[in-house]
């Protein structure tokens, strides 16, 4: 048994830069405090590699299964003798590769902005709160209950609430940052709800209790209906309602886009790497209950993931704002992870789905971060965020271009890059469980490619642009952390993830099934045959198509007026027949209440305060005049 | 002599001043005149307190007695009443109780 307990340190280190940071940092160099916090994340990916690799590859398996290894446990609250709160460190295949996607990505990040926030106002803030992000992600994946997770889960969301009001002078960003804060908020809801039923009727909030698969967690509540499901299945969908809402799953993904307000290496560490695919982690970590006891709430996730996959693909065809293109495909990118689980089952060959879902959760953190830092090189170099304003920009950004280029052909799915791998994966996952979902994810396939090369084209090629000054590559700073996530999306879809990561622990074999790899290939190269038609040059086809599905086009471009649906249900609905009555109710009732209270006592006060003179005479005189008449009453009465 | 005066011309007498005692001290505004009503009725007690030890208990001391502790109180009182009134007109240039009325409401 090796000692694993030095991971405590994984998440305390940035806690710790943050503190440093946060406390001193307005004294520091902006210099020094950027170094402070990548020194402190470059430590922090050091210890998270080597525990991967330790866990892995040196002893976390025995007997050819890996274990769920509990390196560290404080208990922190104790209700009763079964009910209490730990904090711990819980090692197993998932929170292992998710330390290294967190670590590997927020490094690169950190190195990323050194260059991209150069000479901005807030420097050291950035970093602090990046710091704390980090902790509170690595807190996240490494919780050994969920109520540990739950508290790690707010944290998350306080940090990117933090990061995408960084800008806090601008308007947009402000409620951006309260827009994405108060809908999480709204969908964890849901999440605490869920915790409540299911610690209710289970006991306990251990993740390795809940989840053991022959444990007795797993089937207490199967029995107890409500509504026609079980207990369990409703708690489920109450849990992955919190998924839902960081996960940017609809109807809960509207914060997302707005959320690219924030810097953009904030976007590719927050919103496209990491805590957005903290929903798919907490339905991976609480797979064998949805698998085992919560089939219906397995089925939600799927369908949920299905179509927002399908929604997210066909709005970024037509956005022009390039990072609002890659915000609704990181949303489509995470509804095929979510589908993906949705359709495996547990244990062996049929834990497929799980194993793709994460598989393609890993080389999605590559690629996507990528992008996203290659989009922050684009806005760099050309100030500006759309892409009607931008062309031709390959002989001006060539570093970015081909690392670009080679993200944009990972997530098209084309071999060999990883994307290709992951991603067919889950197509067969879902071809051997569902065929209509499987059709949803093929075309979502095509689109996908479609509109990231249509990004691409738009960008690099196309029209020839008239820049005001002339767009100059970012500085080494910015692009070496852009070749070595491209090196990752080029090569991580070689790690044997059947191996490492399975829903049991066990591994498996999968070969590639020619019947769903070839036609997903295809449609690949067919979305980006049409772009490479739409846009390498300038045409008018774009136009004539929009003119031609006017009406498609207006609702796709408007996000299917889900913004204005929410408006309208929150303003008009909600605002209107809710909260107007009970506002009245509060002024009039409650507060009418108080007042009369209030108002009573006053009047009474004012008629008696004459009695209160503070003259002693007059005192004197009501004690006399009481004596005299209790004499006399005593004198007549005595009789 | 005092043997041919009747118990309840003594009562009566006590009473008047008691009254007359009581009316001085919740009407009148001026702070000595109150002081001298306050004695009043301290004496009007003291005429009681002689009288009925001397109509029924003629051969005991205890009521003399109680009522020289009374006029021995009543004298220090008075010491202390007029060294406050002495420090009430010197801060307030009066001894009208009505016009003392700092902390009233």
């Amino acid at each position: 048994m090796i000692n694993y307990s030095y991971t405590v340190w994984i998440p305390l280190i940035p806690f710790i830069v943050f503190l440093v940071l946060g406390l001193t940092g307005h004294k520091l160099k902006a210099k020094l405090s950027g170094l402070i916090g990548t020194g402190g994340l470059g430590l922090v990916t050091l210890l998270s590699y080597y525990t991967a690799f330790r866990y892995f590859f040196a002893g976390g398996h025995t007997e050819g299964a890996f274990e769920k290894i509990e390196a560290f446990k404080v208990t922190w609250l104790q209700f009763t003798d079964k009910l209490h709160i730990d904090l711990g460190v819980l090692l197993d295949p998932i929170s292992v590769m998710m330390l290294v996607v967190i670590s590997t990505v927020s490094f690169m990040v950190h190195i990323y902005s050194i260059g991209y926030m150069h000479g901005e106002k807030g420097y050291e803030r950035f970093f602090a709160f990046l710091s704390l992000f980090t902790f509170s992600m690595l807190g996240l994946v490494l919780a050994n209950n969920i109520f540990q997770m739950y508290i790690f889960w707010e944290l998350v969301g306080v940090s990117s609430y933090l990061l995408i009001g960084f800008y806090y002078t601008k308007p947009s960003a402000v409620s951006a940052s309260k827009k994405a804060f108060i809908v999480t908020r709204f969908a964890d809801m849901g999440f605490l709800i869920g915790i409540l039923i299911l610690s209710f009727i289970t006991g306990t909030f251990d993740f390795v209790t809940l989840t053991d698969p022959n444990g007795t967690a797993i089937t207490q509540g199967a029995g107890i209906g409500f509504l026609g499901l079980s207990v369990m299945t409703w708690s489920m969908i109450f849990v992955y309602m919190g998924g839902m809402g960081k996960s940017a799953m609809m109807p809960f993904h509207i914060w997302l886009p707005d959320a690219m307000e924030g810097p953009t290496p904030v976007s590719a560490l927050i919103h496209a790497a990491t805590m957005v695919v903290a929903g798919v982690y907490l339905v991976a970590r609480m797979f064998p209950i949805y698998a085992i006891s919560a089939p219906v709430a397995l089925g939600v996730v799927a369908w949920v993931g299905a179509i927002s996959s399908l929604f997210a693909a066909i709005i970024a065809c037509t956005q022009t704002d390039i990072k609002r293109v890659l915000a609704y495909s990181t949303l489509s990118q995470i509804g095929y992870m979510m589908l993906a689980l949705g359709v495996s089952g547990y244990g062996g060959h049929e834990g497929l789905g799980y194993m793709a879902s994460m598989f393609h959760l890993f080389t999605h953190a590559m690629f996507k971060a990528l992008l996203f830092l290659g989009a922050g090189a684009i806005i760099h170099a050309v100030h500006s965020n759309y892409m009607t304003e931008m062309g031709g920009l390959r002989k001006y950004l060539p570093v970015t271009h081909i690392t670009f280029l080679i993200a944009c052909l990972t997530i098209a799915g084309v071999p060999p890059f990883s994307g290709f791998w992951s991603k067919d994966e889950i197509l067969v996952a879902a071809f051997h469980h569902n065929k209509i979902l499987f059709a949803i994810e093929y075309i979502v396939a095509g689109l996908t490619a479609f509109y990231m090369f249509r990004l691409y084209f738009n960008v690099f090629w196309g029209k020839e642009t008239h820049y005001h000054h002339t767009p100059h590559e970012a500085p080494a700073v910015m692009t070496v952390p852009l070749m070595i996530l491209a090196f990752g999306s080029v090569f991580a879809g070689f790690i044997p993830f059947n191996e490492l990561v399975t829903s049991d622990g066990i591994p498996f074999e999968t070969e590639i099934e020619w019947i769903v790899a070839i036609p997903s290939v295809l449609i690949g190269l067919v979305g980006i045959s049409i772009a490479w038609i739409m846009y390498k040059k300038e045409t008018a086809i774009p136009d004539r198509i929009a003119s031609t599905f006017k009406l498609g086009y207006k609702w796709a471009y408007n996000k299917f007026y889900f913004d204005e649906l929410y408006l309208f249900v929150t303003k008009k609905i909600i605002f209107r027949f809710i909260s107007l009555p009970i506002a009245w109710f509060d002024r009039h009732v409650v507060d009418g209440t108080m007042n009369l209270i209030a108002e009573i006592t006053q009047q009474t006060s004012y008629r008696i305060r004459g009695f209160q003179s503070g003259q002693l005479q007059k005192y004197a005189f009501v004690f006399v005049s009481g004596v005299i008449g209790l004499a006399v009453l005593v004198i007549f009465l005595w009789k | 002599m005092i043997s041919g005066i009747p118990l309840q011309y003594f009562l009566v007498l006590a009473t008047i001043m008691f009254f007359v005692g009581i009316y001085g001290f919740l009407t009148r505004r001026n702070l000595i005149t109150i002081l001298m009503s306050v004695e009043l009725i301290l004496n009007s007690v003291n005429i009681n307190l002689l009288a009925f030890n001397r109509f029924l208990f003629p051969h005991k001391l205890e009521g003399l007695f109680f009522s020289l502790f009374v006029i021995t109180v009543a004298a220090a009182e008075a010491a202390v009443a007029i060294a406050i009134i002495i420090n009430i007109y010197r801060r307030f240039t009066t001894i009208n109780v009505e016009d003392v009325h700092e902390m009233r409401f």
